[in-house]
């Protein structure tokens, strides 16, 4: 059966900050309503792992995010072109729509300010303060993995 | 030393546009191009503008946990750095013969990562250029456009790219972080349940893989004018082959050939790549210029990656691909194709021949077998190269007593190519931006050469925010005179 909710970490760990996502993933308990992926990047088949899904949740680290973390609803965005060979969140959405021809299961972003990002670095102590904020935060989330309940969350800008 | 265009005569004379980060490749690159004042090119330069710092960072740690841990160099390529740390290592523990378990777990590890890679380059980066044109609409020219005009196309390619995760999946362990490849063997053979998985759906991706090489080789039959003179320059080229000089990819000797085809050395054994190899450091770069050491650094420079392979090998051992291959050959007719965009054809060739060696390889029963470590006598250093789906990449290591990293090497495949990439920027900058005003769809044309190359300039640092481009046109009393950005989100603004 696939597990309803999808929490997907994108990070290096061997890159300082990078690893917030990963290490955050790590720290959530065992759920067999929740399946937990991560990821150096997000690639086009990563679409394929959110189908059948009832809500997912992208764990990344930011250079620019509002500490100590900032939580969104991801949305299609037909503007999101991918400057890389990774994808941004939005442009994933937008692939699953081409791929299945459906709308892709409501996505949230948890983005945890981080501030180094040098290989072979540990995460700065500052941003593994975030992390525990986040944690903490992702938690309250699980609780109620719910489209609305989420929503009543989101940061306000 | 100097090459045409590497350096102006008088810089400070000169406008500078700066495209920053170069789109559609893995990592940090920037590309400077000095003008005068009538949009006339007087300097060129592809920067690597991170530095990484990689080899310096393994030092001290212990051998075992090499391969693990350089495949946190790369988001794309982890099993080509896993691979090439392995086969280096495999001499530290004393396996000079791999089991053959061992040693195919391996092979199909490669051709899966040859597999999504090709597949993720071709259908996810470079065919929004190749289908829609190099200066088309840049808010279509993406995988999005790709799927929306060419719905079946872009399914494709994330079904073969998903594919070979799949196979590096069961084969590795794991998504990422795979163990599956240790110094001396593997640490699991393949299930008789997982190898029948990758059996249901090996044939229909040698089918698409087929249909992607029919798709690319129409589109240089369409247009020869512009396929086989974009960004073109004469280089040597040089790559591993196999013992018998078919196209392998994950074991064989170095070859080189000279810009006419002739064969400059081959059936090197790669453990003397260092005397064959040497890297000039530029002032302007933080990625070395590697060159034939018999040539010197101005004229030993050369190519690596698909479009040499395809070109060095004698044949390929599977069927389809062997076919394709000869078709390109006869193409291309007495003198090797240089054209970077030739580069796509080739990738296709071998994303063919990684599907049939998938397949061949779920056919063979060693691929289930459980003898999965050599051993022998313990060494201390060790160099180990694969053909990686950029190019060719050595790993070389020492280890003291205490089994801990004295010295690493990497040489990685774009590095080999960073005197060619300049090259190709330079010929697209003279054939399509000297004398013009300067547009977005003919910087465009810059990128298109470099990602012909597929260079892979990171380490995945991904972080959300980060990755901005600014084009800057600075006027030759340094004042600017406009601006292009783009933001983390992808969106423009002036």
């Amino acid at each position: 059966m696939t597990a309803p909710v999808l929490i997907f970490a994108i990070g290096n760990e061997s890159r300082g900050d990078d690893a917030l996502g990963p290490l955050l993933l790590r720290q959530l308990q065992e759920d067999e309503c929740i399946e937990r992926l991560e990821d150096f990047q997000l690639q086009i088949e990563h679409a394929m792992d959110m189908k059948d899904r009832k809500i997912v949740l992208f764990i990344d680290a930011g250079m620019n995010t509002p500490a100590p973390f900032r939580f969104s609803r991801a949305r299609e965005n037909n503007e999101a072109v991918l400057y890389s060979h990774a994808l941004v969140p939005e442009a994933l959405l937008k692939v699953y729509r081409q791929f299945y021809n459906e709308a892709s299961p409501p996505s949230f972003i948890l983005c945890v300010r981080g501030h180094a990002f040098e290989l072979g670095e540990a995460p700065t102590s500052e941003s593994l303060g975030n992390l525990a904020a986040a944690l903490e935060f992702t938690r309250r989330l699980l609780i109620n993995p719910d489209v609305s309940f989420w929503d009543g969350l989101v940061t306000p800008i | 030393m100097s090459f045409s265009l590497e350096t102006a005569a008088n810089p400070e004379n000169l406008r500078r546009i700066a495209i920053d980060p170069v789109s559609r490749v893995e990592g940090h690159g920037k590309v400077t191009i000095l003008l005068d004042d009538k949009n006339k090119i007087h300097q060129v330069r592809l920067h690597i503008v991170e530095f990484r710092g990689f080899e310096k960072f393994i030092q001290g740690r212990p051998y075992w946990e090499v391969p693990v841990m350089v495949q946190r160099l790369c988001g794309i390529c982890p099993v080509s750095h896993q691979l090439a740390a392995s086969k280096a290592l495999d001499a530290i523990v004393g396996a000079k013969h791999p089991t053959p378990t061992a040693e195919k777990m391996r092979r199909l590890m490669h051709y899966g990562q040859i597999l999504q890679s090709h597949a993720l380059h071709f259908f996810h980066l470079c065919s929004p250029d190749l289908l829609f044109g190099f200066d088309s609409d840049i808010s279509k020219r993406n995988i999005v456009g790709i799927a929306e005009k060419y719905p079946e196309t872009a399914k494709r390619g994330i079904l073969l790219r998903k594919f070979g995760q799949e196979v590096i999946r069961h084969a590795a362990g794991k998504r990422i972080h795979g163990t599956g490849s240790v110094p001396g063997g593997v640490n699991k053979s393949l299930s008789i349940a997982e190898r029948d998985t990758l059996l249901k759906d090996i044939y229909q991706m040698v089918s698409w893989s087929r249909e992607a090489v029919h798709l690319v080789k129409e589109l240089h039959h369409k247009n020869p004018e512009l396929y086989n003179s974009f960004g073109a320059f004469r280089a040597n080229y040089m790559s591993m082959v196999g013992m018998d000089g078919s196209l392998d990819l994950y074991h064989g000797r170095l070859r080189a050939r000279d810009d006419n085809g002739n064969i400059l050395f081959d059936g090197v054994d790669y453990n003397n790549y260092s005397e064959l190899i040497a890297e000039e450091v530029k002032n302007w770069s933080y990625m070395k210029f590697p060159y034939l050491k018999s040539m010197g650094a101005e004229k030993g420079w050369y190519r690596v990656g698909p479009l040499s392979r395809v070109q060095n090998c004698d044949f390929i051992s599977t069927p389809l691909a062997e076919i394709e291959r000869r078709e390109f050959m006869a193409y291309s007719g007495v003198m090797p194709m240089h054209a970077p965009l030739g580069y796509h054809w080739a990738r296709m060739i071998e994303m063919l021949h990684a599907a049939e060696m998938i397949k061949d390889l779920l056919h063979d029963d060693d691929i289930t077998g459980s003898d999965l470590m050599a051993t022998g006598e313990r060494g201390f250093e060790g160099v180990g190269v694969i053909e990686a789906p950029r190019g060719t990449l050595i790993h070389h290591y020492r280890v003291d007593e205490n089994d801990l990293i004295t010295m690493c090497n990497l040489i990685v495949s774009t590095t080999h190519n960073n005197q060619a990439m300049n090259e190709a920027v330079r010929r697209v900058a003279q054939q399509y931006l000297h004398g013009h005003e300067i547009t977005e769809g003919l910087l465009n044309h810059i990128e298109v050469a470099i990602r012909a190359f597929d260079p892979c300039l990171s380490c995945a640092t991904h972080a959300l925010g980060k990755m901005p481009l600014e084009v800057e046109v600075v006027g030759v009393d340094g004042i600017q005179l406009s601006t292009l950005s783009r933001s983390g989100d992808g969106n423009f603004c002036t």
